[in-house]
């Protein structure tokens, strides 16, 4: 019961990780119509970033802070140069472009940080478990980690429902050329929304360095199930990514901590133990497919296009 | 004009020329190197021409035809590492298997478009790469050596010289193939499906069962490139049904131009000796050549058959889903 209640966080964990990836790729896609392979690079960076500036500022907030800005930076310099000339394209086109910037970007961090991997440790405050249950202890920063998750995603909903900007990001959503025509500098909303949606990722970048070690290609796995999310949601909708990348983020946790208990009831332990690792990773691959088979254009289409 | 489609042709018969004769020039040079290279590239300019007769003919953009690459391969490692080398069991069962793998993931993909057709096939190929990962008892994430190539009876598969004209044989054989496929009446529904599905249903054609069996030929036909790149490596590993593969067969596909008979072959070249020569100036070659495949797409759009071939341009698709989807 309390390993299942410590997985259980790990899954949110994962969810809201999923989520700052997932939020950026579909704000991205549901207005510039645009798909992002290069996302993961942008996550990646972060990671980078984070790791250096604290090195260099020896503090972890502060180095974070300053991450934050720069891959805000760096994303707006990229749809400023590269992703300004695929809008309106083949979606072909935006896969093989920004597969050659994930071939790019990867070369560049080889080139300014060297093959090796980073680190990124943590102050020793954040070091400590909290018990979240009677006998439950959770480490402190993986609840670091989920609250400021949820304070980043209630800021974007507050941002995108109630503000004057959020108004003018769902309006060039729905009618882009109505938006321009009314005088609004279309362009630099774009690249205003491609450099937010940059910097959601390297925040999960920089939040998720501390955990795993900072590394080339950190960025593409996590990327492709960032995919999994917002096909599972309904490409576009940032509710049905936040909903999906719950989902995902539980039966991909839940599923690696019990499927291999639960295979051994209904075959030998050897064939369980053989089947488990490779049926629990492709879990989530199957809810996608089942998802996509009930519903082709996920659990929340956006009906405005 | 004229002389433009001849430029294309000049290009076409010096290639091929230039395949058929190379292994007389490694014989007499000894250069095996260049032998073993192209060997590679005859073998995934198979894979870019299946993936082409869906991509560019069918407009089904598959971001996971890498996957049949490993089907067609660990069908052979399997069955060689079981002790079954005979060639005229394991190829037969590599393409059984991959067929049947396409006509299922076809299946389920082939229900979505645009965008998520391209994610769902991506995580289909994912799917299939972690199943290989988990294989522990063929490797696991470590890969498999194939200790024995395929038998086929006089033929002898390791002999270089006989698997570089195996291979170029069957190339050729799958480009006679999809390019007979696609001018017959089948051909036209896919692509009429590709221009414009609902008008070909609305004429009454059951455009999602031709969609499938395309996808299945292409499939089958990746599978069996899959088999030959076991035999080449000696090895398989899940690495070669990573999705970087995938996108390196697109890259294969675009480059040489899309809807061409000879442009997957074109992009294979182009692409794999692009990277042996960057590979030789500079350890970060990849540094050049991501930012060479976005000018491709801004700039070359129809690849180089399409800058050797500016006048046929309704053939190219590059007017395909241009409009939003």
């Amino acid at each position: 019961m309390l390993y299942f209640v410590e997985q259980c966080l790990n899954g949110v964990q994962l969810g809201m990780l999923l989520f700052l990836l997932a939020a950026g790729l579909t704000l991205i896609f549901g207005i510039m119509d645009l798909v992002n392979l290069a996302h993961g690079s942008l996550y990646m960076i972060g990671a980078y970033f984070a790791a250096t500036f604290a090195a260099l500022t020896d503090s972890f907030v502060l180095g974070a802070v300053l991450a934050l800005l720069a891959t805000l930076v760096v994303g707006m310099a990229v749809e400023v140069i590269a992703m300004r000339r695929l809008y309106g394209r083949d979606h072909l086109d935006h896969v093989l472009g920004t597969f050659g910037l994930i071939l790019f970007f990867n070369e560049l961090v080889r080139l300014i940080w060297g093959p090796a991997g980073l680190t990124l440790p943590l102050p020793g405050v954040l070091l400590t478990a909290v018990e979240v249950l009677p006998g439950v202890y959770y480490p402190l920063y993986r609840l670091v980690i989920i609250v400021a998750t949820l304070m980043v995603a209630l800021l974007l909903y507050i941002v995108v429902m109630r503000t004057r900007l959020g108004m003018l990001i769902r309006a060039g959503a729905s009618n882009r050329e109505m938006v321009g025509a009314l005088g609004i500098n279309i362009k630099l909303l774009y690249t205003f929304v491609f450099g937010l949606g940059a910097a959601l990722a390297g925040f999960a970048g920089l939040m998720q360095a501390p955990i795993l070690t900072v590394q080339i290609g950190m960025g593409e796995n996590i990327l492709i199930v960032a995919f999994v999310v917002i096909v599972i949601g309904g490409i576009g909708s940032i509710r049905g990514a936040f909903v999906a990348s719950l989902f995902v983020g539980m039966v991909d946790t839940i599923g690696r901590a019990f499927f291999p208990d639960l295979l051994r009831l209904i075959v030998t332990k050897e064939a369980a133990a053989t089947a488990a690792p490779a049926l629990s990773s492709m879990l989530i691959y199957l809810l996608m497919a089942a998802v996509l088979v009930l519903r082709p254009e996920g659990l929340f289409p956006v009906s405005s296009k | 004009m004229i002389a433009a489609r001849n430029a294309r042709n000049v290009l076409i018969a010096g290639l091929l020329t230039f395949l058929v004769l190379l292994p007389v020039y490694t014989g007499v040079t000894g250069n095996y190197f260049l032998l073993t290279l192209f060997t590679r590239i005859l073998i995934l300019a198979m894979a870019a021409t299946s993936l082409n007769l869906i991509l560019g003919y069918g407009g089904m953009v598959s971001f996971g035809h890498a996957a049949y690459l490993g089907i067609g391969g660990y069908a052979i490692g399997i069955l060689a590492s079981e002790g079954v080398t005979s060639g005229f069991v394991q190829w037969p069962v590599a393409l059984l298997v991959s067929a049947l793998v396409a006509l299922i993931v076809g299946l389920l993909c082939l229900r979505t478009r645009g965008v998520y057709f391209i994610m769902i096939t991506l995580a289909f190929a994912q799917m299939v790469y972690y199943l290989g990962a988990g294989l522990a008892r063929y490797g696991g994430d470590d890969g498999l050596t194939i200790y024995r190539r395929s038998q086929f009876g006089l033929l002898d598969l390791s002999h270089k010289t006989t698997f570089y004209y195996v291979c170029l044989a069957l190339l050729m054989a799958a480009i006679y193939f999809v390019w007979r496929l696609v001018n017959s009446r089948f051909g036209m529904v896919i692509q009429g499906a590709r221009s414009n599905e609902r008008r070909m249903q609305s004429i009454g054609f059951p455009t999602f069962r031709y969609r499938l069996t395309c996808f299945v030929i292409a499939g089958t036909m990746c599978g069996l490139a899959g088999a030959l790149l076991a035999n080449h490596t000696d090895f398989v590993s899940p690495a070669m049904m990573y999705w970087t593969r995938s996108g390196d067969l697109i890259v294969m596909v675009v480059l040489g131009g899309m809807a061409s008979s000879f442009g997957p072959l074109i992009g294979a070249v182009a692409l794999l000796v692009l990277e042996e020569e960057l590979s030789g100036i500079t350890e970060y070659w990849q540094i050049i050549l991501g930012p060479l495949l976005l000018l491709v797409v801004l700039f070359a759009r129809r690849g180089i058959d399409g800058l050797l071939d500016p006048s046929a341009f309704s053939r190219s698709g590059s007017e395909l889903a241009k409009g939003r989807p």
